[in-house]
């Protein structure tokens, strides 16, 4: 990929005002398709999931799935939306493959959910309230994948194949209006904005939310308007960006080029651009002209949608916390300081936190073993940190450390067994017994021995070096496989040292 | 077995119910004069024989082990091809479609095939619906019974031809503009256009999808009443499916052959479809029927509906704008046939425009290339948005007429059946054939053709065309069967007995005087 001229940021907004606007593509987790029975379900062998409708067969006709339409009202009521009285769908009619009837059926003129305002804060504080459009149904298309030529990608290819499963799955298209005044923090509000969409579609329960399989999606539009200037530039819309870095880097990246392009002289065509994850560049995609015609037309085969006012009531009682607001209260109910919070929520793991603290677990010990133990061992694993443990476990095997059953040493190797389907940490405990060992008798006789080997250290003690203790400890601690306390020990130790002189022992003999 | 096939499906019914006929016996007689006049008529694109027989032998032998079986079962019946069929080719009388086998069936399929009637086979028909004449069937067209050298109507020329040649005593049509009704009329058949949504359209080829209606071709009024009761009813399927519970088309049908079905019935002439542009023999037998129907009780009275005379530049306007779309799913890559560019690249685009040029035929592309036009930005407001404010106003000359009468009357075409090559050059004067019929689909009622006699001049079926309101069709068939039933005593006989037998065929005595 030819790489642009890019002009420094910071010169860039000098000379320019970003203005930004994205559309994000959510995919809604409903157990069937938008318009047929065929189910929603991602990793199925190809065209698999198909019917006369979804494959856009001769004859076949759509049934909205009124799951859709809900979670569609509920995503808009979270989003500040009003739900239209009635709503119809219309037909988006434009010709390509991996779009079985050639036209998409989605919403034009009369959208489910529409003014919404979503506030998100940047990591400086700065709150930036983006005003919502629109969000509107839509089904999906199906997945392109072309054969022999460079890298997958269509130019060169040999033949393309066509997987339907995901055609027809819903969509709600979140719009934005046009987002002014975002100056330097742009690419920022970018990311944040499709993370706080992406944390409310999670928190309603309405979709995987996963970007990596393309459960949320986002288009960025990006134009540039010279200071001084009240007139708009072209924009460019940079198609599925599809993780929160990317979002931002995209962003920045259209800035720097449009910027560097606009003072060398040059005009910014209006077009698509697809983003490069691996060379962090984007490149040209098909032009886009306002004049483009998809001759939007009421859908015929379907009959408006129009949730009863009391529909919508109950469907907004049904809303959970905003997550802004619910970080917010949590961070303060459990007195995490800003990078301890950032950490569990950067992490994913705020909600199986408070599920960790509401079985009982103090909010710091949770935190330290998801964000630490739990969270190296997916890593390793490749998997997510509450695929591997119950909040509830975790809560079971906290408790265990403060009854002193367990020490931390000892209660990772139980979290190795219960990891390794075990059972419960206390069967674990059971199992593999694995407790501390709480009873003085053998702790005295592995102290005596290690005593043994290292007649010097009492006279240590008594001369007031008491951290020569710690060797002994070391070597009891050694002795008993971890399963000791060793605080315990060290006060046996002490204790020891206090009362009486110890003759020296014979010395091993050494190799 | 010749005498089978002048049966008409109820008389077929009882035949079968009383153990007097088998439905094998009755299906092999209607394949044998498929076999003996198709060359002739050319009413099929697709005869099922085998799988036809073995049905009806099924039938038959549930039957005998004393299966309750529905009022229709060991019928057979033709299958316009615009409806998918599992186990047929399925084209909408299309090449792009040649050979293709749908892997699933039409919910009215299903209903048939779950009622026991016996599928013959496809009926030809106008590319994808498109036309009044069957002239547009990439497969060549069909022939009229009545002379084979004019057109069956359209688009559902097909289904129509076949039932007044007696090559099945049902069939399935599809009406959009008049294309169950016209051809009922130009073939002295009865057909009837049910209200929108009482129907499914699941599986039917979509034309125009807010005109669409799939209803019941036959001979006689109660034939397709009984036919109408398999099909009809709430389809989940079809977003636009009505939720009624509908009664007996068939008990309705029944009522209107009671002594006295006709008495206070207030029949409205629409002004509108009565003047210029109708052939003189066309208006003689409508006035006569006016005056049997008066004689026989009914108060006739002329009611004005002013905004039809836009009905036809709506109708081609909505139309064509529906099937562009509707149309566009047919690109080679799902099924159908694939046509490669003959020279550069293979892309999906060029392979698909290839396809599309190669297998739609010209008036395909015409009125694709009209909805495309008519749905494009900057015009949508001028042609598709006046449409729509068309049928409305449409839709309220209905409801004013309706308030005033229970019924409309009117010829269901303004001509008999024309000469093939008369009007393919104008396709002007083909759109304006359908004038009658297409008020009906744009607001959505129930319409029906049944015949009302030759015309003098030329000896050809003319039919008149019946509307009841929205959700009315049973007051529909109420009244064709009673229309029928004096028409006929009138004649002394039903018209299609007059229709001179085809080729080769000794059909049966022709009797009776003129009509």
């Amino acid at each position: 990929m030819a790489k642009a001229e890019l002009m420094d940021y910071d010169k860039a907004l000098e000379l320019f005002e970003p203005v930004l606007g994205f559309e994000v593509h959510v995919e809604l987790n409903t157990k069937t398709k938008m318009f047929c029975g065929c189910a929603n379900e991602f990793g199925s062998g190809a065209n698999t999931n198909t019917c006369p409708t979804c494959l856009g067969l001769p004859g076949g006709l759509p049934q909205v799935n009124r799951q859709a339409i809900e979670s569609s009202i509920r995503l808009g009521l979270a989003l500040g939306c009003e739900i239209a009285e009635t709503s119809r769908f219309a037909r988006k009619n434009y010709f390509y493959p991996d779009t079985a009837k050639n036209f998409q059926t989605s919403q034009y003129d009369e959208p489910i959910a529409f003014n919404g305002q979503l506030t998100i804060e940047l990591e400086s504080g700065r709150q930036v309230t983006v005003d919502i459009e629109r969000a509107h149904m839509e089904d999906d298309a199906g997945k392109l994948t072309h054969m022999g030529g460079a890298a997958g990608r269509i130019q060169g290819a040999d033949y393309s194949l066509v997987d339907y499963n995901r055609g027809g799955v819903p969509l709600v298209e979140i719009v934005t209006q046009m987002i002014e005044g975002g100056e330097a923090d742009s690419p920022e509000i970018g990311k944040t904005y499709v993370a706080a969409i992406r944390e409310i579609v999670k928190a309603l329960g309405v979709s995987n939310a996963r970007m990596e399989e393309g459960n949320v999606r986002c288009d960025a539009n990006v134009s540039l308007r010279p200071r001084g200037s009240n007139i708009l530039g072209t924009r460019t819309e940079t198609k599925n960006v599809n993780s929160l870095r990317s979002v931002e880097r995209a962003v920045r990246y259209e800035i720097q080029r449009q910027a560097a392009l606009l003072t060398a002289g040059g005009t910014i065509t209006q077009e698509t651009r697809h983003w490069h994850e691996d060379t962090g560049v984007t490149s040209a995609g098909r032009p886009k002209s306002d004049a483009d015609d998809y001759r939007y037309f009421p859908e015929p085969d379907l009959v408006p949608v129009a949730p009863s006012r009391a529909w919508v009531e109950e469907l907004r009682a049904t809303l959970p916390e905003p997550p802004a607001a619910r970080r917010k209260r949590l961070q303060a109910d459990w007195g995490f300081v800003n990078l301890e919070f950032q950490d569990v929520v950067n992490s994913d793991l705020l909600d199986v936190l408070e599920a960790t603290i509401a079985a009982g677990a103090p909010a710091q010990s949770a935190r330290k073993w998801w964000t630490g133990e739990i969270a190296r061992l997916a890593n390793a694993a490749g998997v997510t940190a509450e695929s591997l443990v119950t909040p509830a476990q975790v809560a079971a095997l906290i408790e265990l450390i403060t009854d002193g059953t367990l020490t931390d040493r000892l209660a990772r190797q139980v979290l190795e067994g219960v990891i390794a389907g075990e059972g419960t940490p206390s069967e674990v405990v059971a199992s593999r017994g694995l407790a501390v060992v709480s009873d003085d008798g053998p702790l005295i006789a592995a102290i005596d021995e290690a005593l043994a080997g290292q007649p010097d250290v009492l006279a240590k003690i008594r001369d007031g070096k008491v951290q020569a203790a710690g060797a002994v400890i070391g070597a009891v601690m050694k002795a008993m496989r971890g399963q000791a306390d060793a605080a315990r020990v060290r006060e046996l130790v002490l204790e020891r040292a206090g009362s009486a002189p110890v003759e020296s022992a014979p010395s091993e003999s050494v190799e | 077995m010749t005498s089978l096939i002048n049966q008409t499906a109820a008389a077929l019914a009882g035949l079968l119910a009383d153990g007097s006929v088998s439905s094998v016996d009755v299906t092999r007689a209607h394949l044998d004069h498929i076999d003996a006049v198709e060359p002739d008529v050319h009413a099929f694109l697709h005869v099922a024989r085998d799988a036809a027989l073995a049905t009806a032998a099924r039938v038959d032998a549930r039957r005998a082990a004393g299966e309750k079986l529905g009022p229709l079962a060991g019928v057979p019946i033709a299958i316009k091809d615009v409806l998918a069929t599992h186990d047929m080719p399925t084209t909408s009388g299309s090449k792009i479609l040649q050979g293709w086998i749908p892997p699933y069936d039409a919910t009215v399929v299903r209903r048939i095939r779950d009622a026991d009637l016996i599928p013959l086979g496809k009926t030809n028909m106008d590319e994808f619906a498109m036309g009044s004449s069957t002239e547009h069937s990439a497969y060549g067209p069909t022939h009229n019974p009545w002379d084979l050298d004019r057109i069956p109507g359209g688009s559902g020329g097909g289904s129509a031809a076949a039932v007044a040649a007696f090559e099945a005593p049902l069939a399935l049509g599809s009406d959009t503009g008049g294309s169950i009704r016209q051809p009922a009329a130009v073939t002295g058949s009865v057909g009837v256009k049910p209200t929108y949504g009482g129907v499914s359209r699941y599986g039917a080829i979509a034309l125009a999808s807010s005109l669409d209606q799939v209803g019941p071709v036959t001979r006689t009024v109660l034939d397709a009443a009984l036919l109408h009761d398999v099909i009809g009813g709430h389809d989940p399927l079809d977003s636009t499916s009505l939720t009624d519970a509908w009664p007996s088309m068939a008990a309705a049908a029944q009522a209107g052959l009671a002594d006295g079905a006709l008495k206070g019935v207030r029949i409205g002439v629409i002004k509108e479809l009565n003047g210029a542009g109708f052939q003189a023999g066309v208006k003689q037998r409508f006035e006569e029927t006016l005056a049997l129907l008066s004689a026989a009780g009914a108060i006739v009275s002329e009611v004005s509906a002013p905004n039809f005379e836009y009905a036809v530049s709506a109708y081609y306007l909505i139309l064509p704008a529906e099937a562009s779309s509707n149309l566009a799913r047919f690109d080679s890559v799902r099924f159908g046939i694939r046509v490669n560019p003959e020279d550069g690249p293979l892309t999906s685009e060029r392979v698909m425009a290839a396809t599309r040029d190669a297998g739609f035929g010209d008036e395909v592309k015409r009125r694709i290339i009209l909805g495309t036009y008519a749905l494009s930005a900057g015009y949508y407001d001028a042609y598709y948005g006046s449409a729509q404010k068309v049928r409305t106003l449409i839709q309220r000359d209905f409801a004013a007429a309706f308030d005033k009468v229970d019924l409309l009357v009117s010829p269901t075409a303004p001509t008999t059946a024309f000469k093939f090559g008369e009007k393919t050059e104008d396709p002007m004067a083909m759109y304006l054939n359908d004038i009658t019929t297409i008020p009906a689909n744009l607001a959505g009622i129930p319409g029906m053709s049944l015949p009302m006699g030759l015309a003098p001049e030329d000896g050809l079926p003319v039919g008149l065309q019946v509307m009841a309101p929205a959700r009315a069709d049973a007051r529909l068939y109420t009244f064709g069967a009673a229309v029928e039933q004096l028409l006929e005593a009138h004649w002394g006989h039903t018209l299609l007995s007059q229709a001179p037998a085809l080729a080769n065929i000794e059909m049966f005595a022709t009797e009776g005087g003129a009509v």
